[in-house]
């Protein structure tokens, strides 16, 4: 069994809802990321989502733009995120790591090639925001060989035949969108996600992660309520941006915010 | 007889170019264009009320103008300008967003978003969404609207939104990246016109077909002007449609030979250049596979010429694809070359080309001496040079 379904099998056993933060690999910068991510274990997360930095994230927002602009000025990329994993991994066997990212990079680095050096770092879920499983098949197929999971996306106009799909060729989890829009965007509708995941359950049996647009402990906990996971993202990277010049303060600030949410979804 | 080409596939794919790589959220929009695409390509209402826009609301045919005095000067082939320019509002542009505003009207969107470089595909997609009474949001890089302020104020007389991106590189790509944002914010109301071949399918396809025109035109004219198929078809290529939209009805005509000509900026060994086809790889970036230029790790890099609309890091599929299996010929031209082939249509001809095809007319000015008298170059003059005068002058130390 994968470390994702491990994960979420040992969650639903204690009735309980996975934390799933977000951060730009290399933000601030290299140096800071390893230890952040041990960091939020500690806080009581349950998966990391790594971003990969890439020059033109078409679907985030300007907050995980600008993580991604700050990381690249420091030369990180694919390769370098995959050496902070893998620096990770040496010392926590436990805590699934999924790459968030865009396909140029994985491309350039030849899909077999990617999925040997994901393995090897012990990456355990990979989401392509712009491989559609449609264009995605040669690529998730390397990846479930080695024991990594493909990811994928669903959205709010995401029909029933696309839900099936991403059944059948994801693995881990679905990462529901919970809004038309760009990642950090507006207020997502409560009653309009809790329709969508009923509509969603029915074809798959899959776990589903949301996220876009959750904020705080109050929204994380109204939508984990509705799926089996909350991602944060912006929210996080937010912190990281109000301390640049001091990351020990977006650390405890990140860390007090996680386990705020922590708390709202066990009470 | 050989097989007629037939590209793309039902997915959008030019071979392992083209297709569909976008966000979850923006397949059902692409799925519903596709089907509605496919719907009106042979609807006879439609072509008929795109045909009569064409012809009263654009202008066309456009000329087909033999420039004799500038053919004698080269001493070689006779060279034939495709007149787009003197199209409405001054470039090929409008042919395709004339076609895809009609679909917009049919698909009953209410706003309209396009990305721009040169300011020439939002100034005609504002043109045309003032024409339908569709609000208008145009995005541009904050360097492009900078230097292309003429357009940008046609754009805002027009009654469009324009948007300065300050991401990225502050470019076309970033205007494009900031285009798919609001696309995927407000998918329920707003039709994405995009501006050339690139984009996912049905874009690629559907920009080509909008654009053959050119090609259709081209191909009749130079039939009656010389009673023959024309030699060699030269266009400049930065994303590439008024290449293909020359190139496409030409393509299973063998004795026809291609040239795409793309930006080499300060000359493609510098690294200071746009021309992915020349220097650069196949990758993937704003929704289908395409040679881009990219690093080592698979980061999308800057570009440069001097011409804003050139100055964009990936090309067409088809492109790529025509590249890859050697019908079409792709070659590049310095930013000294482009002036060079700028003054001289300029003042040979009595035409201002813009900066762009100045590219085009640069290699036909290396192309030509090699050909003969009696053989045929059909260069496609793709806009008028009324945009680039600041540039121009700039460039000349004037202050305007």
């Amino acid at each position: 069994m994968s470390r994702l379904a491990a994960t979420f099998e040992e969650l639903a056993k204690t009735g309980r809802k996975a934390l799933i933060p977000f951060i730009t690999a290399g933000d601030p910068s290299p140096i800071f990321t390893v230890s952040m991510m041990h960091a939020m274990v500690k806080a009581g997360v349950d998966i990391i989502e790594l971003g990969v930095p890439f020059s033109d994230p078409m679907a985030d927002g300007p907050v995980i733009q600008r993580a991604s602009e700050r990381a690249l000025a420091h030369k990180m990329s694919l390769r370098r995120t995959l050496e902070i994993a893998a620096e990770f991994r040496k010392t926590n066997q436990e805590t699934p790591v999924v790459l968030m990212g865009y396909l140029n990079p994985i491309e350039t680095m030849g899909y077999e090639d990617f999925a040997n050096a994901a393995q090897r770092a012990g990456i355990d879920g990979v989401l392509t925001v712009d491989l559609p499983p449609e264009e995605g098949f040669g690529c998730s197929a390397l990846l479930k060989a080695r024991g990594v999971d493909p990811i994928f996306l669903l959205a709010p106009n995401s029909t029933d035949e696309r839900v099936k799909k991403m059944d059948a060729v994801g693995s881990g989890y679905l990462y529901y969108v919970s809004l038309k829009g760009v990642t950090g965007a507006g207020h997502l509708n409560t009653a309009d996600v809790e329709n969508k995941l009923q509509q969603i359950r029915v074809n798959t049996r899959l776990p589903v992660a949301i996220g876009f647009g959750v904020k705080d402990a109050e929204t994380a906990n109204t939508v984990a309520n509705i799926g089996d996971g909350v991602v944060i993202g912006s929210a996080l990277i937010s912190k990281i941006e109000a301390n640049l010049g001091n990351p020990e303060q977006a650390k405890t600030e990140i860390i007090e915010l996680l386990v705020s949410i922590r708390q709202a979804l066990d009470s | 007889m050989t097989e007629k080409y037939n590209m793309p596939d039902e997915r959008g794919h030019f071979g392992p170019y083209g297709g569909i790589f976008v966000a979850e959220t923006l397949i059902p929009p692409i799925q519903e264009l596709n089907a509605a695409y496919q719907q009106y390509l042979n609807d006879p209402e439609f072509i008929a009320e795109l045909d009569a826009d064409l012809k009263y609301y654009v202008g066309r045919p456009s000329p087909l103008y033999h420039a004799e005095r500038w053919s004698r000067e080269l001493g070689g082939a006779q060279i034939y300008l495709k007149r787009e320019d003197l199209n409405h509002t001054g470039s090929h542009k409008i042919n395709n967003t004339v076609g895809q505003a009609l679909l917009a009207k049919r698909m009953g969107k209410t706003r309209i978003i396009a990305e721009t470089g040169a300011g020439q595909h939002g100034v005609a997609t504002a043109t045309v969404a003032a024409r339908l009474g569709l609000e208008c949001v145009v995005y541009m890089g904050a360097v492009d609207v900078a230097r292309q302020s003429l357009n940008v104020y046609r754009m805002k007389l027009l009654g469009a939104t324009v948007v300065a991106v300050e991401s990225g590189s502050k470019t076309l790509k970033d205007a494009l990246n900031e285009a798919l944002r609001d696309w995927v914010t407000n998918v329920d109301n707003t039709f994405y016109i995009i501006g050339t071949v690139a984009g996912p399918h049905p874009y690629p396809a559907m920009v080509r077909d909008f654009q053959a025109i050119i090609g259709r035109e081209s191909k009749q004219q130079c039939l009656e002007a010389t009673g023959r198929l024309p030699d060699a078809l030269v266009a400049c290529v930065g994303g590439g449609s008024n290449a293909i939209g020359l190139f496409y009805p030409f393509i299973d005509d063998s004795s026809v030979k291609m040239y795409g000509v793309e930006a080499a900026g300060d000359g493609v060994a510098t690294g200071r250049h746009s021309a992915p086809l020349c220097a650069g790889r196949p990758g993937v970036l704003h929704g289908n596979r395409t040679y881009l230029m990219a690093d080592d790790d698979g980061e999308i890099i800057e570009t440069h010429s001097i011409s804003a609309g050139l100055d964009y890091p990936g090309v067409g599929p088809e492109h790529a694809w025509l590249k890859d299996t050697g019908r079409a010929i792709y070659v590049n031209i310095t930013d000294t070359e482009a002036l060079e082939g700028f003054y001289a249509l300029t003042r040979m001809e009595g035409i201002i080309p813009a900066l762009e095809s100045s590219h085009a007319m640069a290699y036909a000015m290396k192309l030509a001496p090699t050909m003969n008298k009696d053989e045929t170059i059909i260069i496609n003059l793709s806009g008028r040079g009324d945009k680039d005068m600041q540039t121009m002058a700039k460039h000349e130390g004037i202050e305007l």
